[in-house]
């Protein structure tokens, strides 16, 4: 299945949806709205001739500086066409906050958890929206580029737990 | 352990469940991962998971180094199979700069991650038979490993952490005698499998540990993110080497051995047929070698050979300014490029804004898919299951947590 054939066909279901599209080094990059990523997802997963099956990864990159948003990426493959294709949505820096892609693949799942901890965009209707790589009283995201990683005292305090009665 | 997940299971008093901690200490349980489990009677009623805080930041890491000082940290993600981590992301950063490394390293690179594949799934084989009883099988597949590890010495100086890859080729060539020790090793590779499947094969206490133990049908591995052998085990007959073919992979021929149930019993005879199928692929190599370089001729992107930086000092002030300055002219793009782990589907996505360090890079681990899948999979299953189900995944928690 050719690049031209998916942008065809998802321009035609998603008009205002679709932002832009570009391609570099032979990889398809959709830029999408975020408020309709999960029913983009589920529309090229769902499509018998798209067939995308397969959520490869979620994440995300940091474009505060430059553009006060985050760009959420979601690489998509579909084993029926072998064809993978990319997902941008932007959110804002301030508020980032997108719908989740767990009622479409189960797999998103934890990668969401991941964009959450390391970025902090939250992924409304997720079943379990909390920390994975780094500990729950973790103060920041760490792959924010503002985030601070010079050492400080007490920086992460380990957690009291005190017993039951 | 966090406070919610005590809280979690200790909430209830009435409750007749026992919650029980398996891992992060068990010896049965890999690594640093700590699964809560409330049990009814040997049944796993509930389960929940933690990845185990080994997190290093490596992604962070990657926005503050160069190209070329990132490769010695993709050794420490899989550090059973070193070889496809440097070769995924060596490749990775070929795709961005839209350069061809010579056909030598390209063979070689190939070669190399055919050896890791075969020690990951022994590492993976025998301490999980290990778990259901078969002690044997260990020494027998173990024994191969310690040779096989004498092969990655012998290219790359390090046993575990071999860094071989560079962007543009490799470190250096092979080095003598390389061909023959190669030839040599493998010889014992077929006894060791044969010897493997006969203990297991028909054996009564193997079988029953697991025939339908793990079992995960083909829809929803591919909806929780499987890929690589848990996948293929599945009925899946799906291989990036195959589907969408990197280095040499195309000249060469190998089969994709698949199950058909998804369970530990397939998962453990796909990754046994997969090892016969990497030795087919690295005597073919062996075979048709070709001879020539093994990096671009390109200075500004590949590092001067030793020789020149001992003994130079031009050579010194290339080496010293290329490190410190990284590479000149980097492309501006984004590229997401995957290799066939031993584990499964091993990606980079690497952001470039044309800076000397990569703007983002994040790494698409197979584990990750697993391991997320996991509770599902031991929820209403046996406890003893449990751990068989994780060494059959193949976990490995370096990966896992980045």
């Amino acid at each position: 299945m050719k690049y031209e054939d998916i942008l065809k066909k998802l321009k035609g279901k998603f008009v205002k949806e679709i932002l832009g599209d570009s391609q570099f080094r032979g990889e398809l990059t959709i830029k999408v709205d975020a408020a309709a990523v999960d029913e983009i997802l589920k529309f090229m997963k769902d499509d018998k001739n798209l067939s995308f099956n397969f959520l490869s990864d979620v994440t995300a990159v940091d474009f505060v500086k430059d553009r006060g948003v985050f760009e959420v990426v979601y690489h998509l493959l579909s084993m029926k066409n072998n064809v993978r294709v990319r997902f941008k949505a932007e959110v804002p820096a301030e508020n980032p906050e997108l719908p989740t892609a767990t009622s479409v693949f189960k797999g998103a799942n934890w990668f969401e958890r991941e964009t959450y901890d390391m970025f902090g965009i939250k992924f409304t209707g997720h079943p379990d929206l909390r920390r994975i790589m780094n500990p729950d009283n973790f103060p920041g995201h760490p792959l924010r580029k503002d985030f601070d990683v010079a050492p400080k005292d007490d920086y992460c305090p380990v957690p009291v737990i005190k017993p039951d009665n | 352990m966090t406070e919610k997940t005590i809280m979690k299971f200790r909430d209830d008093p009435k409750d007749d469940l026992i919650p029980i901690n398996i891992g992060p200490s068990h010896p049965a349980v890999h690594g640093t991962l700590p699964i809560y489990a409330k049990l009814d009677g040997e049944i796993i009623a509930e389960a929940d998971v933690e990845i185990g805080y080994l997190h290093r930041g490596f992604e962070k890491l990657a926005e503050g180094l160069t190209y070329h000082q990132f490769i010695p940290f993709t050794d420490r993600l899989n550090y059973v199979s070193t070889f496809i981590n440097n070769q995924g992301y060596a490749e990775a950063v070929e795709k961005l700069l839209d350069i061809k490394v010579p056909e030598r390293a390209q063979y070689i690179r190939v070669m190399l991650s055919e050896v890791s594949r075969i020690m990951d799934h022994i590492t993976c084989l025998g301490p999980n038979m290990v778990d259901t009883g078969a002690l044997t099988v260990y020494w027998y597949l173990f024994r191969v490993r310690e040779e096989l590890y004498k092969l990655c010495e012998m290219a790359s100086g390090g046993r575990m952490t071999t860094s071989y890859t560079r962007i543009g080729g490799l470190v250096r060539d092979l080095p003598e005698g390389f061909e023959e020790a190669a030839r040599d090793i493998l010889k014992g590779l077929p006894v060791a499998i044969t010897d493997t499947e006969k203990l297991i094969k028909k054996n009564r206490i193997f079988l029953d540990r697991s025939v339908g133990v793990g079992e995960i049908s083909a829809d929803d591995a591919i909806d929780w993110g499987f890929s690589g052998p848990n996948l293929r085990a599945c009925g899946v007959a799906r291989d990036i080497r195959k589907d969408e073919p990197y280095a040499v992979y195309n000249d060469l021929e190998f089969d994709i051995p698949v199950g058909n149930r998804g369970d530990y019993y397939d998962r453990t005879f796909v990754r046994i047929e997969e090892m016969r199928q990497s030795m087919r692929i690295i005597l073919q190599i062996l075979d048709k070698l070709p001879e020539g370089p093994v990096n671009i001729d390109d200075p500004k992107i590949i590092l001067p050979p030793k020789e020149e930086v001992y003994d130079s000092m031009e050579g010194l002030i290339h080496h010293f300014m290329f490190f410190i300055e990284g590479m000149e002219e980097m492309p501006e793009g984004e590229i997401y490029h995957a290799v066939e782990g031993a584990n499964g589907e091993l990606g980079f996505y690497i952001v470039s804004d044309g800076d000397k360090n990569p703007y983002r890079l994040h790494v698409r681990s197979p584990c990750f898919a697993y391991y997320q899948a996991f509770p599902s999979m031991i929820t209403g299953k046996l406890l003893a299951d449990a751990v068989v189900t994780l060494g059959s995944l193949n976990v490995v928690a370096g990966e896992l947590d980045r």
